[in-house]
């Protein structure tokens, strides 16, 4: 699904250039459910939003779904997204002015799928994450985690190949952050690959892949032992 | 062009627009007030037009009249002060000089007199003059027709009289036509009532009568009051008026730079200054209505910019979730052009309402000062078509900010 060889990218800073990633090889396939741990500024959020379409890489090859990423323009992005990207961020990033239901529906806007059965489509996500008597509510009247789970169901909708969560439990207190992970875990059930960095360990466990990061590099890549469980 | 069409365009405008209500009303007044200003400054300057040419419009407005006065220089012989009048010679003499400048030469000889009908009676100004006076100043007739080169030609004793007299000597409800009235004891058939310009007008309540008949009946011989002239279309009026007036003081032994003699009137000169005054309110109109046409756009397009700073991490959600730059622009640039056209209706609704308000209060009655003021619907088309051409031109400013950055970079904004 994501296959990354000798993946470089630096930061100008001024007339310097800071090299966050060194050459990160990655193969994520189908199905998977994996983790990046690492300290903070380890260069976690720079891999995923590479993955994710919403930066580039310098050096090195990318390969989406098979697809060789290079020289995208921003439509062919924005299309590749849209068919095969779900994104949760750590801040949620909801339209404050529209409503759950309609933030839900929105992805399927940019698909050009007709009003009436997009807010269909999305109030069954909403349900999906027992949200449905909230469809009508702006972001500001939800709770942290029911705008996650908010979030969890705008990146569904398109029914991507790949979730990518950036940090999704971290403004979430530890019952919150259950919740949020017992759906990523029922999306990956159903056969979706999911990409989540974090930075606590029980996040980190109930994945099935744990990929370590330190300045840049990889230092280890091991399943989790609900990982091994479930590959016996 | 589909997504014109799309309601889901709408909502999104309806949306953003909803969202951000004062920077929507700020931008809405600001494209208003220029087309406001535009709609009501050109109404009320097309007001002013025609009420000038009210004043003017039943006469014809290339006239020069000419009377005698008295001398100011001693010459050939002749003293200073010496007094003088014009001649049937003096007419003919310019009609043929001035064959081709002159359109029409009316010699008129006026007098004040007692007319009396039956019991009442009043004084008034009695006016020996040919038909074409009708031609010169258009009169408006309430009874019965003007004089005619037959009464002219038989030296009738008919009188066309004014709507004052026919109230003052007349019963209510009698007609005038055909009545007979007495004008220094002799009795004139009347033959039509008109009404007397309110604006521009030389002769007041007067009573019309052949200038034969006037030659006749007071014994004027030759004399010739005054003269009214009116030039052909091309001609220049103040050469003509110049040229006239020297042929003038050469018949009668005039000194050629005597001020005094001649007293004359440039109808058109006076209207050239009115209508210079009028195309130069024009043009101030004009000058004002763009400049804050201008300015409101530009109001729009640097709104438009602060919106799509202030929503810039909004905009990289919606690419995250796979916005084309093409869809963001769209959105950008119809917000504008939506923005810009309710705006622009808006203005010309309300410059119309207060355009009615003017008319209903100063463009009534006699006297208006600001009849129909209204304007031009190609003109106005023009201006909204080209404010709609302005908001799109300005929203492609802030729409192409709002897609160069990275997607990342906008979702970092805070
Ligand atoms: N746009 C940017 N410009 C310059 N430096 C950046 C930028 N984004 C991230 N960095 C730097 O790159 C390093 C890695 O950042 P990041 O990938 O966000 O780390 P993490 O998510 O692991 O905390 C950090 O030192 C950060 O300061
Ligand atoms: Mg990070």
């Amino acid at each position: 699904m994501i296959r990354i060889e000798k993946l470089h990218k630096s930061y100008p800073i001024g007339k310097d250039s800071l090299h966050v990633l060194k050459g990160i090889d990655l193969h994520i396939k189908e199905g998977e459910f994996v983790s990046i741990m690492g300290s903070s500024g380890s260069g976690k959020s720079t891999l995923l939003n590479i993955v994710g379409l919403l930066d580039v890489h310098d050096e090195g090859n990318y390969y989406l779904n098979g697809q060789l990423i290079k020289d995208l323009n921003e439509k062919k992005a924005a299309i590749l997204r849209n068919k095969f990207l779900g994104f949760v961020f750590q801040s949620f990033n909801l339209i404050s002015y529209k409503t759950a239901l309609e933030n839900v529906a929105l992805p399927l806007y940019y698909k050009g799928m007709a009003r009436k059965e997009r807010l269909k489509i999305a109030q069954e996500y909403l349900e999906k994450v027992e949200l449905g008597p909230w469809a009508n509510h702006l972001p500001n009247e939800l709770s942290g985690g029911q705008k996650q789970r908010v979030a969890i169901a705008r990146a569904l909708v398109t029914k991507p190949k790949v979730v990518l969560a950036d940090e999704p439990t971290g403004a979430l207190d530890s019952t919150t952050t259950d919740s949020v992970m017992d759906l990523l875990k029922d999306i990956n059930d159903e056969g979706m690959t999911v990409f989540v960095i974090t930075h606590e360990e029980e996040v980190a466990e109930q994945t099935k892949r744990v990929v370590r990061l330190k300045d840049g590099l990889i230092i280890s890549d091991e399943l989790t032992a609900t990982g091994k469980a479930k590959t016996v | 062009m589909k997504f014109l069409f799309d309601s889901d365009t709408w909502q999104e405008i309806y949306g953003s627009i909803r969202k951000n209500k004062v920077r929507t009303a700020i931008t809405i007044i600001g494209v208003l007030w220029g087309i406001f200003l535009l709609v009501v400054l050109l109404g009320a300057a097309r007001g002013l037009e025609n009420s000038f040419n009210k004043l003017f419009g039943n006469f014809a407005t290339n006239s020069v009249f000419v009377w005698t006065q008295s001398t100011d220089t001693p010459f050939k012989g002749f003293q200073e002060g010496r007094r003088f009048t014009l001649t049937m010679n003096d007419i003919d003499v310019l009609k043929s000089e001035y064959s081709d400048e002159i359109k029409l030469l009316a010699p008129r000889n006026q007098t004040n007199n007692l007319i009396i009908k039956d019991f009442k009676s009043g004084d008034f100004r009695v006016s020996g003059d040919y038909p074409i006076l009708d031609q010169i100043q258009k009169k408006q007739l309430l009874y019965g027709r003007f004089l005619n080169q037959n009464d002219i030609l038989s030296i009738a004793k008919v009188a066309v009289i004014s709507e004052d007299m026919y109230k003052q000597l007349f019963e209510i409800n009698e007609f005038p036509i055909g009545q007979y009235i007495k004008i220094n004891s002799i009795s004139y058939k009347v033959i039509g009532v008109y009404k007397p310009s309110n604006t521009v007008n030389f002769d007041g309540d007067c009573a019309y009568i052949p200038f034969t008949t006037f030659r006749k009946v007071y014994n004027t011989a030759n004399k010739v009051d005054w003269m009214m002239i009116t030039a052909n279309e091309g001609t220049d009026i103040e050469q003509m008026e110049k040229d006239v007036l020297l042929t003038l003081k050469g018949l009668h032994k005039v000194h050629p730079d005597d001020e005094r003699a001649f007293g004359s009137v440039n109808l058109g000169k006076e209207i050239g200054k009115i209508t210079g005054f009028i195309i130069g309110m024009q043009f101030l109109t004009w000058f004002v209505g763009i400049a804050t046409l201008i300015a409101g756009v530009f109001a729009i397009g640097n709104i438009l910019l602060i919106t799509v700073k202030e929503r810039t991490k909004e905009i990289g959600i919606r690419r995250a979730l796979g916005a084309t730059p093409k869809s963001i622009r769209q959105q950008i640039i119809l917000e504008s052009v939506f923005l810009t056209t309710i705006a622009g209706m808006l203005g010309i609704i309300l410059g119309s309402l207060v355009l009615f308000l003017i008319d209903t209060a100063f463009g009534q009655g006699e006297d208006a000062t600001l009849i129909n003021p209204t304007v031009n619907i190609p003109i106005i088309l023009i201006a909204f078509v080209t404010l709609i051409v302005l908001g799109t031109l300005i929203g492609l400013i802030p729409a192409h900010m709002a897609t160069v950055v990275k997607p990342i970079e906008a979702l970092r904004e805070e």
